[in-house]
This record gives structure tokens, sequence and C-alpha cells, in this order.
């Protein structure tokens, strides 16, 4: 029996070029990861890789012991949701009917939704605190009130296994607190394994039990919060001098940055 | 205040059937309905239910198709002629014209015409075995504007003859010339609308993001490719028997949206009632208005849409 969601050997990317190279990765039921790296280094490409969004040159990905590529996609999403950095809907859909677009991996072509998939969308939409929006039009709401919604159109589909690429980089910090909060409470309480591009190091910081670090396409190195984030790690993957100290309250490594540090270095 | 979808249906419905009893009982000749129903009046009655049944076809066709577009490229200024469909039937026809073939292959020509359009603006958008949205719009955007410019070219070479018998293509007609092609064209599109309503759900998750509808378990480039092909064949099909309709699908798709939401559910359902009931109208108003007169379809479209649509929209912002 091997890992939860393995990825194995993966490379890919878009056309000829890949972006991602001959990455392997495992992740254990209940984990909460953080992939963190440089922009362009490949965390979201890997993302997609993994998750039929893009096709992988070379590698497979195993899901609780069957390639994906042999799965009904239907049957994958029932199992592994999806939020993005950042959803632009053109369409005025009202709330519920983005957050019941969750149950599509469970019904089938023309079939209609069921008490019960009206039951669990309205379930997803109070534990991510927007049950008050359900009428609103999802192009009315803010940003922040949006991605909640997002979180909860994925949590509809009942997943095992969360994907999030970068889902607070456009929030203020409360709502990144209360997006992150939320994730930690899903992780604990139900159990959900969940893999997060986090920009923000001191969030993945506090937040993620194993933090992959990737530069240009591969994975420089991975362990606990306290073993990746050391001053010569980022310093050599983002080529900025920074301070670690420690998080008063946590414990956790925090990462603090020197102004005027990449000069200082040209010299 | 808050009306459900079901009620807006059942009112769309009602539209619908006032739309064809206004249909049938205005016409060029002014005649009371019950004396229609009568024997001597039966080839009038026939002649305008046919066209009913082309206003019907025509409408529901081209919303469909519309809607299908426009959720699938996520852009909302897609038509169903997007695909150069209405060029190459019009360049397909000239070339029937020019070569002295038979009035009565016209709309094969046509339709040919169309076909070989299509598979031109997906040859150009095709990048490495996928159809991006925006190489999609581009290419039906320039295959367009290229068969039009020979159509145009061909026509103005040509004797006036030929060139007459091309005009009504410009601004469509609901005239009825050919009961089996009728008949076909009804099967096609009729298919064609079934097909997209299986999918609606599909295009409900493809019309937030194709990311978004992957991750939900959709086969994207599949079911894209597929509804395209399914739009292409109905709009080739309407075109080469109505010639071109402007602006109903790219309206009444808009229009629904406001009245019914964006779920495709009941967008699809709702989007034929409101078509059929807009083409029968505006059919009626370009016979009855200056009878005997009569202004082409298409110019009614446009004339009565465009303000139709405005004021949906100021109406909606004032809402949100």
């Amino acid at each position: 029996m091997g890992a939860f969601f393995s990825i194995e050997n993966i490379s890919g990317g878009y056309g000829d070029v890949p972006v991602v190279n001959d990455v392997s990765l495992s992740l254990e039921k209940g984990e909460f990861v953080g992939l963190i790296g440089p922009n362009g280094s490949g965390k979201s490409t890997l993302l997609r890789l993994v998750t039929h969004v893009l096709v992988p040159d070379k590698g497979r990905t195993v899901l609780a012991g069957r390639d994906i590529r042999t799965m009904p996609r239907k049957e994958f999403a029932r199992q592994v949701a999806f939020v993005s950095q950042d959803t632009t809907i053109n369409f005025s859909y009202k709330v519920r009917e983005i957050v019941l677009m969750g149950r599509i991996p469970h019904l089938g072509q023309l079939e209609l939704e069921t008490k019960k998939d009206f039951a669990i969308a309205e379930s997803a939409l109070k534990l991510t605190g927007t049950l008050h929006l359900k009428d609103k039009e999802i192009d009315s709401l803010s940003a922040g009130e949006r991605q909640c919604v997002i979180i909860a159109k994925a949590l509809a589909q009942e997943p095992s296994l969360l994907f999030l690429d970068e889902p607070t980089s456009h929030l203020d910090i409360g709502h990144q607190i209360k997006i992150l909060d939320l994730l930690k409470k899903l992780n604990q309480e139900n159990n959900l394994t969940i893999a997060i591009v986090l920009h923000d190091l001191n969030l993945a910081s506090e937040y993620c039990d194993r933090l992959v670090l990737l530069d240009k396409g591969t994975i420089v190195t991975q362990g606990a919060p306290e073993a990746v984030l050391t001053y010569p790690n980022i310093e050599t993957v983002y080529n900025t001098v920074v301070v670690v100290d420690k998080n008063r309250v946590s414990g956790k490594p925090n990462v603090v940055l020197v102004a005027g540090s990449q000069l200082c270095r040209q010299k | 205040m808050k009306i459900s979808v079901k009620k807006k249906i059942i009112f769309l419905i009602v539209i619908f059937i006032a739309a064809i009893f206004f249909g049938i009982s205005k016409g060029s000749a002014d005649i009371p309905f019950i004396k229609l129903l009568g024997d001597e009046n039966r080839a009038i009655l026939m002649l305008r239910l046919l066209r009913v049944v082309m206003a019907v076809l025509v409408g529901s066709g081209l919303a469909v198709s519309g809607i299908v577009l426009q959720s699938t490229l996520r852009n909302p200024l897609a038509d169903p002629y997007l695909l150069g469909t209405s060029s190459g039937a019009g360049l397909g026809a000239a070339c029937a014209a020019i070569f002295g073939i038979g009035q009565d292959l016209f709309p094969v020509a046509a339709f040919l015409g169309a076909v070989a359009s299509i598979i031109l603006v997906y040859l150009v958008a095709r990048q490495g075995g996928k159809i991006p949205a925006h190489s999609l719009i581009l290419s039906g955007v320039i295959v367009s504007i290229a068969l039009s410019g020979i159509m145009v070219f061909l026509i103005s070479i040509s004797p006036d003859e030929a060139l007459h018998g091309l005009m009504w293509w410009i601004w469509g007609s609901l005239e009825v010339f050919d009961l089996r092609l009728i008949l076909a064209v009804s099967i096609i599109v009729g298919l064609g609308i079934f097909v997209v309503y299986i999918f609606s759900q599909d295009l409900n998750a493809m019309s937030i993001g194709e990311e978004e509808a992957i991750h939900l378990g959709i086969h994207t480039e599949t079911v894209k490719k597929l509804l395209l092909v399914v739009t292409a064949l109905i709009t080739a099909s309407l075109v080469c028997i109505a010639g071109i309709i402007g602006f109903v699908g790219l309206v009444v798709p808009h229009m629904m949206r406001f009245i019914v939401g964006p779920n495709h559910k009941a967008l699809i359902p709702a989007s034929c009632l409101g078509a059929a009931a807009f083409m029968m109208f505006s059919d009626t108003i370009g016979h009855a208005a200056f009878s005997p007169l009569e202004i082409p379809i298409g110019v009614v479209t446009a004339i009565v849409g465009a303000p139709v649509f405005i004021v949906l929209l100021k109406v909606k912002q004032k809402i949100i």
C-alpha cells in the first residue's frame, strides 16, 4: 500500500518546455501540506498536471492505489476538489446555484439534484459562513465572500482531498485568516487532506504540517516548517535576504523581510 | 416579488401561444380568425401555419446555438454566425447561382458552404488538438470576413439576375419554399437542441470556467467539440432555409438570462419559447406593418430587438 495520493516522476508544462521536471511527492491522508516557491517555480503547474487540467509529458499520479488516468473523471472529482486563485464568473449565477454545481460529480448526465444534494450544498454554505448570501448573485459579492463560496462549492463535492492554488492572495489579512482557519478546522475535524499553494511564507508556516519548497520545476527540500523555512534555504531560492524569527504565539518560524537586501547583494 | 422559475416558464409558454395566434391571424391579407378555419381559406391557413413552424425552428435553433457559443467560449458577444456559417452559406449559394445550378439546389449549396466554412474555422483555430476560445473567435472573424469578401466579389462580377436571387440571404426570410427541406431541417434542429439540453449541466459548469468544469469531472474538450459541431449543423441548416437573421441568437439568450437566470436547465427551454415568440412577432410585424410591402425579418429583429435589449439592460443595472 502506497500513499493516499502520490505523484510519481511527473514532468510537463505548456508546450515544448516543461515547467515541472521529474517531481515526485506523496500526500498522506489527513495531511495539511503547503507548496511554496518563487513565481514560475512550477507550483500551480504541478497541481494542474495532477488534476487533469494539463496532461503530463511523463510520470503518473496515483489516487488510493489507482492511476488517475484510468479513473472516470467524475469519480476523480468525487474525491478531489480544487479551489483556484481567483474565479471570475461572467454570468449572474445565484450563490446557491454555484454551490450546487459542486454536486455535478455525484449526478448522472440528466439527473436532477435530490433533497440530499440540496442539504449537502446548504451545509457547505453553513460551514463556510456564506449561508446568508445564498440568494445573492455571485458577481455582486466581494472577493473574500466569493472565495468562501468557491470553497463551499468544492466542499459540496464531498472530497477527501482538496487542492488550493493561492486561495488567499487577493484577500485582506482578516479574510486570509478566516479561510485558513476554516481549512484547518476541516482538516482536523473531517480529516480532509489539504495541499495548498501559498505565497505568504508566514501563513504557510503557521498552518501547514509539511512544506514543500519548489524552485525551477523541481523540489528543493521538504519537511516541517522549521526545517524548510531556514534563512539559507529562502535566500538561495528567492535570492533575497531574510531574517527567520519565531512567532511569539505559535513558536513557528516567522520570516522577516529585509528592505534593500537585493541592492546589497548586487554590490 | 420573487417569482419562481417555473412560473416564469409558464408565463413564456403563454406568450408563445399568444404569438402563435397572432402569427396565424395577422398577415398581408386581413382575414378574421374564424374565417381562416373555413375551407376557402385553407391555403392561407396552411401557409401561415408553416411560417409559424419556420419561426419556431429558426428562433429556437438560433437561440440555443447562441447559448452554446456564449457559454462554452464564455463570451457574451458570441452569436451563432461566429463560426463563419453565414458567409460560408452565402458564398455557397453565390457559387451555385453563378455556375448556373438550379434554384432548388441553392439550399444544398448553402449548407455545404456553411459546413465547409466551419471546418475551415476549426482548422485555423486548432492548436495541438485543443480549440482555445480566443483562437476560435479570432479565426471565426477572419474566415467570415474573407468568405464575405469572396462572395461580394463574385456577386459584383456576375450578371444582375444571379445577384437578385441572393439578396434575401442578407436579411433573412421565413418564406417557405420546400416542405421536404423544412422537415429535414426540423429533424436537425430538434435533435440538436435535445443534445444540447442533455449537456445543460456541463454547460453550467463550463460557463463558470473551463478549469472549474474539469475539476467537476467534465471532459471539457470533448463536450466543447461535440456541442460546437451540433450548433454548427443547426446554424448551417437554418441559414440554408431562412438566410441570415441577426440579433435573435445574440440577444434572446441574454434577455432570458435576465428573466430566468443563467442556469441552462431553465435557460434552454425559456430561450426556445422566447425566441420562437420573438420571431413570430417580428415576422408578423414585417408582413402587416407596411402591407402590401414586406420588410425583411432581419430588419425587424434588429429594430425591435435592440431597444428591448437596452431597456432590459438598464432595468437590470438598477436591480443590482
